[in-house]
């Protein structure tokens, strides 16, 4: 049994408050605890010169600190009853240095000068015992010192200083919505997440940033006992880089979708997205199964995020391309003579697909990353040709670069930093294109929306992807809900199938709060933005079975 | 001190405990080391130690329940972390699924603890890592490789009496050798309580052999095929069916187990009358802790029995609603967790191959995803080794496939079955399935 089974058993009568398998790493606080301020920024600069200083001195040629408080506030309701609620605060330092031309890294909660002074030598001498096995030293692509800087992620409302009852009230609110339009269960959450992060490297860079993301979601579902049958609906909210405002829901982000009921771009309804989910889990236990075969896709953008996350983000991660992922999540298709040809065809000529962490209300916004580069965009496929990787500081050297692309990350301060995927958008299409125009000219097809199944090869070729609702498109008309729909295709072959992509007034972004990489597993947060967009003759599977 | 007796333990929980102004409170202590290295590219890139010990107060007033826990154990800060506790408790909306807490308990000895695995230290894994680069560097292969290993114990204790407490270890280890020319990769993964019972060399000569055997894959037609797949491949694919064993989702009509009409599918006979399943705390290959996550005692449990479900797992608060006996589950709750028995037969997968016309073997499956939980399909592919075979002969590779399958409809599809062995913490055997569905090929290596 592993630590994390482990400490779940260890709370025995309890067991019931553990929702979801979700386990608690950081220690509960109270709610008020949260809105504590954490270190002082000067007595945080002190502690990071005495681990600077102490690095050095024991041979490291460079070291960062990471001293971190991660707080989090996560709200499980069921029906009309309160599961949980957690808050949750860890803090301590991360120190990674290079000595013998090797990482070394150590964590510690004793963010003391004697904890921190012992860490930091900790960390050296793991460097140094791991350079025994080490072919290539470490080389670092250059990055000046920013100085004492900060940046805080551009909030109106702090969720955390929002009252829990206020909170747990709109999830309530929400469930009853379901219910009372025929949902058998419903279950909903909000998590919050508050990262204080405190940055210095012996670049001369000390820098303090305060970020923070909010993800409400439900999932609702209707049972038809007679027949045996259930289906359920998940909400058609997505993970974004905002304080509470999200759940502010303005007219201007509401969207009448050519399907007929509403979606939602930089904030959300809860509510009213409830009461759409309980009609439709209702409606698709009667939809018509689908007839498999080669349809016309057009993905709206809660949907596409995900195929984009899955089929480019991860495949353009330059650590997968090098084999550092090998053993747990793979490797790549997108391999070096692809990109150094110069003309691997990624997609069609109108696919133009960027990285940053700069975009408003993104996921991945933050004003550097965590080795201490500025943020910033660069392009990966351009006019479909793949163009570039993710890439961090020492990694870039591989691509004849001198520059990180700063999508570096750590889901903790106990956790080492490596390179996480940035935010992977699709660009808009340059000529005037709404959803409902796109859906006049397509004669056999599916309009998707949201989030299903989604699986993928370890080289990123061979995926299948599900939906949340599906509707058939029948001579330009949305005629009616389908269900069993799993679409299945090779990511070269279905970027190049991209035919048409709506304009910038359909951008809207789709994100992951909980996306995995490494061993041991860490956690990253991304949005990828996409406006609805077509794909031609893609290989659709019908899903159901009889057991 | 992250390591506590259970006398060590016990007292503190009592001093905790003797703080309590609430109705009811519950103290647990867990306290261990977890160790990891992790290698690619035949190089070290990671590894760490996380040395650690929480004290956690639950307390009750009525159905509220506040949660606290510290990293420090004197005395001032014992008394701060259960008026915390009590303080969130007071403030906490009422939980009506709250269920009492349990008086004390007999639970059976467990034989978690392996002290060879407990003196692991970063030389130990540094050597691990070592021995599986260094025979597969000589190949022209490559190396890419994780071990974590854990030692602790857990203690708990309530305001009504109960106490248990238990030591636990574990190693997980896998490792990818890829081909230098990047065409073939293979894949070997074991865990053990045990660490004495891993050999790296041989894990990795496991990974080797796939990885040289599989260089050379050839394309053939997707569509329903005879699989025989390899314990960690069955495994991939059980333990997605072990889940759905639970009472509960079933009874509220949103399970596999669920049945037309209202009530559940206990009694039916679902599978192959070859399928057994049971999980059993004492097993000594795969031993579990002495309680569950509602502190029920774990107790020998027959699932399923020649292909008839025999029980589902009912949470306290169910099996109080529904009027019936609760009965532990056997992973965490959430958790696959292992802890299951299917019960195998006698033929060995050479045997297995022999008498296969045309069909496919089957390393491992990857990317598993529910497609409908209905009818608990999923999808996937294979991925570290897929051979052909024909007349009783691995003849070549394959290509990866995507599958759709459901692990129901897979065992009533049963041909024959081998000699169980470990795989992430259940008892699983090589198994030979018919009509296995591979709906597309992958070009992934």
């Amino acid at each position: 049994m592993k630590r994390r089974d482990f400490i779940h058993l260890s709370g025995m009568g309890l067991g019931a408050l553990a929702t979801s398998g979700l386990v608690m790493m950081g220690n509960p606080v109270s709610a008020e605890q949260l809105l504590e301020p954490g270190m002082d920024r000067a007595a945080k600069k002190v502690l990071a010169d005495i681990a600077l200083n102490a690095a050095r001195s024991k041979g490291a040629t460079y070291t960062d600190v990471r001293i971190g408080r991660y707080l989090s506030q996560n709200l499980f309701t069921r029906e009309k009853n309160v599961q949980n609620i957690s808050n949750s605060e860890t803090f301590g330092v991360g120190i990674r240095v290079i000595a013998n031309g090797t990482w070394g890294f150590s964590a510690t909660s004793d963010v003391s000068p004697d904890g921190i002074k012992t860490c930091a030598e900790t960390a050296v001498a793991i460097a140094k015992a791991n350079s025994k096995l080490q072919t290539e030293p470490v080389v670092l692509a250059p990055e000046k010192g920013h100085g004492e800087v900060t940046w805080n992620t551009p909030i109106v409302t702090n969720p955390m200083e929002v009252p829990v009852k206020e909170k747990i009230d709109l999830l309530l609110q929400a469930n009853n919505a379901a219910m009372e339009n025929g949902a058998a269960f419903v279950n909903s959450a909000m998590f919050m997440i508050n990262e204080q992060k405190y940055f210095a490297s012996t670049d001369g860079s000390y820098i303090d940033q305060d970020i923070h993301r909010i993800y409400p979601t439900f999932s609702v579902t209707a049972v038809n006992k007679a027949s045996g049958g259930f289906r359920s609906r998940q909400a058609l909210s997505t993970p974004m880089g905002m304080g509470y405002e999200y759940l502010d829901c303005k007219d201007k982000d509401r969207i009448l979708n050519p399907a007929g009921f509403i979606s939602y771009n930089n904030s959300y309804d809860i509510v009213e997205d409830a009461i759409s989910a309980a009609k439709q889990a209702k409606e698709k236990i009667t939809a018509k199964s689908v007839e498999p075969g080669k349809y016309d896709l057009v993905l709206d953008p809660d949907h596409l995020g995900l195929t984009i996350h899955e089929s480019v983000g991860h495949p353009l991660e330059l650590d997968r391309v090098l084999g550092y992922e090998a053993n747990y999540a793979g490797t790549s298709f997108a391999t070096l003579d692809k990109w150094k040809a110069g003309d691997f065809k990624y997609g069609s000529d109108i696919v133009n697909i960027f990285a940053d962490k700069t975009q408003d209300y993104s996921l991945g916004k933050t004003g550097y990353d965590d080795e201490g580069v500025k943020c910033k965009e660069w392009d990966l496929i351009k006019d479909g040709v793949l163009v570039n990787y993710q890439a961090i500081r020492d990694q870039v050297g591989i691509l004849g670069g001198n520059e990180s692309n700063g999508c570096a990350f750590a889901d903790s301060w106990s956790s080492v930093q490596f390179q996480r995927m940035a935010n992977v958008s699709l660009r808009p299409g340059k000529e005037k294109l709404g959803p409902a125009d796109m859906i006049k000219d397509v004669e056999k097809g599916i309009y998707i929306l949201g989030r299903g199944s989604f699986s993928i090869d370890q080289q990123r070729y061979n995926f299948q992807f599900g939906g949340t609702v599906f509707y058939e498109i029948k001579d330009g008309e949305i005629a009616g809900m389908l269900e069993d729909v799993a679409y299945q295709s090779n990511t070269q072959e279905f970027w190049n199938s991209c035919s048409q992509i709506c304009d910038k007034d359909d951008y809207r972004f789709m994100g992951t709060f909980n996306d995995g990489k490494g061993q041991p597993s860490q956690s990253s947060a991304v949005s990828h933005g996409s406006s609805t967009t077509r794909f031609d003759g893609v290989n659709v599977i019908n899903t159901g079975r009889n057991i | 001190m992250a390591f506590l007796t259970k006398e060590e333990a016990k007292k503190i929980i009592d001093k905790v405990l003797s703080y309590s102004k609430a109705d009811e409170m519950e103290v647990s202590i867990f306290g261990g080391r977890t160790g990891n290295i992790r290698y690619a590219r035949n190089t070290v890139n990671t590894s760490g130690e996380t040395n650690e010990i929480r004290l956690s107060v639950s307390s009750v007033y009525g159905k509220k329940v506040g949660s606290s826990s510290t990293n420090e154990l004197d005395d001032a800060s014992l008394k701060k972390v259960v008026a915390r506790a009590e303080e969130i408790a007071m403030l906490a909306p009422e939980n009506p699924e709250y269920m009492p807490m349990l008086g004390p308990q007999t639970y059976p000895d467990a034989m978690t603890f392996s002290p060879a695995t407990d003196k692991i230290n970063p030389d130990f894994r540094a050597q691990l890592a070592s021995d599986s680069i260094e025979i597969t560097s000589t190949g022209d292969l490559t190396a890419a490789g994780y071990l974590e290993d854990f030692s602790g114990f857990v203690a708990s204790g309530n305001s009504k009496g109960q106490f248990g407490y238990n030591t636990s270890t574990s190693v997980d280890f896998s490792v990818t050798v890829r081909t230098n020319d990047g065409k073939g990769s293979g894949y070997a993964i074991r865990d053990f309580n045990d660490v004495n019972l891993l050999s790296a060399k041989d894990v990795t000569s496991i990974a080797m052999q796939k990885a040289q055997a599989s260089a050379t894959a050839q394309a053939i037609e997707p569509g329903k095929y005879t699989v025989i797949l390899e314990p960690t491949a069955a495994g991939d694919l059980l333990s997605l069916l072990t889940r759905g064993f639970d009472a509960r989702s079933a009874d509220e009509g949103r399970s596999f187990m669920s049945k037309k009409g209202g009530g559940t599918r206990l009694g039916e006979k679902l599978f192959d009358e070859r399928v057994t399943i049971t999980s059993d705390p004492t097993n000594s290959e795969i031993p579990l802790s002495p309680w569950d996550s509602d502190g029920l005692p774990r107790v020998k449990t027959t699932w399923v029995e020649n292909g008839v479900v025999k029980n589902l797992a009912y949470s306290r608060y169910w099996a109080e609603k529904q009027g019936v006996a609760p009965l532990a589950s056997v992973g965490g709750r959430g958790f696959g967790g292992g802890g299951y028995i299917f019960s195998g037969g006698d033929e060995s997968i050479a045997d297995m191959i022999k008498s296969t016309e045309r069909g496919v073997l089957v390393t491992r499956f990857w990317y598993i995803r529910a497609v409908d939980p209905q009818t608990l399909l999923f999808t996937g592919l294979t991925r570290d080794g897929t051979f052909y075979i024909e007349n009783g002969q691995i003849k070549f590779p394959v290509k990866n496939f995507r599958f759709n399958e459901s692990p129901i409809i897979m065992l009533n599809n049963i041909e024959s079955m081998g000699k169980p062995q470990r795989v992430g913490g259940s008892l699983i055997p090589p198994m030979k399935i018919r009509d296995f569905t591979f709906t597309s090929l992958s070009d992934a290596v």
